[in-house]
């Protein structure tokens, strides 16, 4: 089953900034980034940790550090509760073809685990509403 | 209150690798047939502590582990702050070869899993026939390295919670919390500095392919949990076809570190293993 991924996008704010061992390990994170599912643009901002609301649709001009980008359907089985061979990990998804992740990958790697995290929540937030 | 000791026992060992000597730690639990293993690149030996207290094990397998120079409890050799750390298949071997000679290990099954998957291919190839078999967990016959890592040796990255994050994904999803953290928690341990001079065996000074490809009669097991992404159940069915009798085992719901990730899983896989060395 799929997931409106605009809403999970939407949602994402409030559980990041609400997650104290989140905002522990994001303290010193402040970056702005680019998530692309197909079509659509995701714009994720980031200060000290808190995640601004994100902003939706293209927006000329709009900078980022860095972007990852991947089809709908690739994003979808990221988000699975327990993700298929190759989709379980920004990584997987780069080794298999899956996900193009481009920019400046530094802020990226930096702040790896806290931005891992905040990519996987919404499998969590899926699994937690049992959908 | 309640406690519980477990059988593992750990003691240090002075040991001639290349001419030069080493204080290395080693830990083992069990009788029986020596089983020789070997950690992952930043890692150490506690990878294997699940193996050392399952007496499904230890009841005919001496389960030996070591720590390489610089990792976990072993020392770097003297004067380690003016140089840098880049293990080389030629040490990584001579050191794994006078571990086994200064214990004086008959015939020994080695068992490593990632770098130490790979490395036991070579050893297969030199020295198979004074082994029982060789059991290659998440290995291959070469390196394949799949993205650019020249940022690795930059000091923001220099970071153990940076090693963990790097390898997170590497730990299957059906791995339980518990296990995947502690698995994690070795990346965080360890100095950065050793991962990346590990890599540069792992990624670079580790090509077995090609030349005579002679293992000796040693049974060569290579073992990939399926959602490894580093070496891959293609590279490992790939490198099974180029080695005489080699045979690849891909394990469902497993990742990069099936010993310490989800111990319980490895170990329906890897008994059969050995019931068949044995």
């Amino acid at each position: 089953m799929s997931i409106d991924i605009n809403a999970q996008m939407q949602a994402l704010p409030e559980r990041v900034n609400a997650d104290a061992n989140l905002q522990r390990i994001g303290r010193y994170c402040s970056v702005e980034f680019l998530l692309q599912c197909g079509d659509h643009s995701f714009y994720l901002s980031v200060d000290r940790g808190r995640l601004a609301p994100v902003l939706e649709g293209a927006r000329r001009m709009r900078s980022w550090r860095f972007a990852l980008r991947a089809a709908p359907a690739s994003w979808q089985h990221f988000w699975e509760p327990v993700p298929a061979v190759g989709y379980n990990d920004i990584f997987a998804m780069s080794r298999y073809g899956h996900l193009a992740i481009e920019g400046d990958v530094g802020p990226l790697l930096e702040h790896l685990r806290y931005l891992k995290a905040v990519l996987a929540l919404p499998r969590v937030m899926r699994a937690q509403a049992g959908a | 209150m309640s406690a519980a000791i477990e059988p593992i026992v750990g003691r240090y060992l002075h040991l001639d690798v290349l001419g030069e000597m080493h204080r290395i730690y080693f830990e083992e639990a069990g009788a029986g047939i020596p089983l020789l293993c070997l950690h992952t690149a930043g890692a150490h030996s506690s990878q294997y502590r699940h193996l050392m207290c399952d007496a499904g094990v230890t009841d005919r397998f001496r389960v030996l582990a070591f720590d390489l120079p610089w990792h976990g409890k072993s020392n770097p050799p003297p004067g380690w702050q003016d140089m840098e750390y880049r293990l080389t298949s030629a040490f990584y071997v001579a050191a794994i070869r006078a571990f086994i000679d200064a214990l004086g290990l008959a015939r020994p099954v080695v068992m490593g899993c990632s770098m130490g998957g790979r490395v036991v291919v070579r050893l297969a190839m030199e020295c198979g026939a004074s082994l029982r078999a060789v059991i290659g967990l998440e290995g291959s016959d070469h390196p394949s390295p799949w993205y650019d890592d020249s940022w690795l040796e930059r000091p923001e990255f220099l970071r153990g919670d940076f090693c963990a994050a790097l390898v997170s994904g590497l730990v299957a999803p059906q791995s339980p919390d518990e296990p995947r953290w502690e698995t994690l928690w070795h990346y965080y341990q360890s100095a950065a500095e050793v991962f990346r001079g590990d890599m540069h065996f792992y990624r670079t000074d580790s090509e077995y392919r090609g030349g005579q490809a002679h293992t000796h009669g040693c049974p060569v097991y290579l073992m990939t949990g399926e959602y490894d992404y580093s070496c891959t159940p293609q590279l490992t069915r790939e490198s099974a076809a180029r080695i005489p009798g080699a045979e690849a085992i891909i394990m469902q719901g497993l990742g990069h570190f099936p010993m310490s990730e989800n111990p319980a899983r490895f170990r329906d896989y890897l008994l059969p293993v050995l019931e068949r060395i044995a």
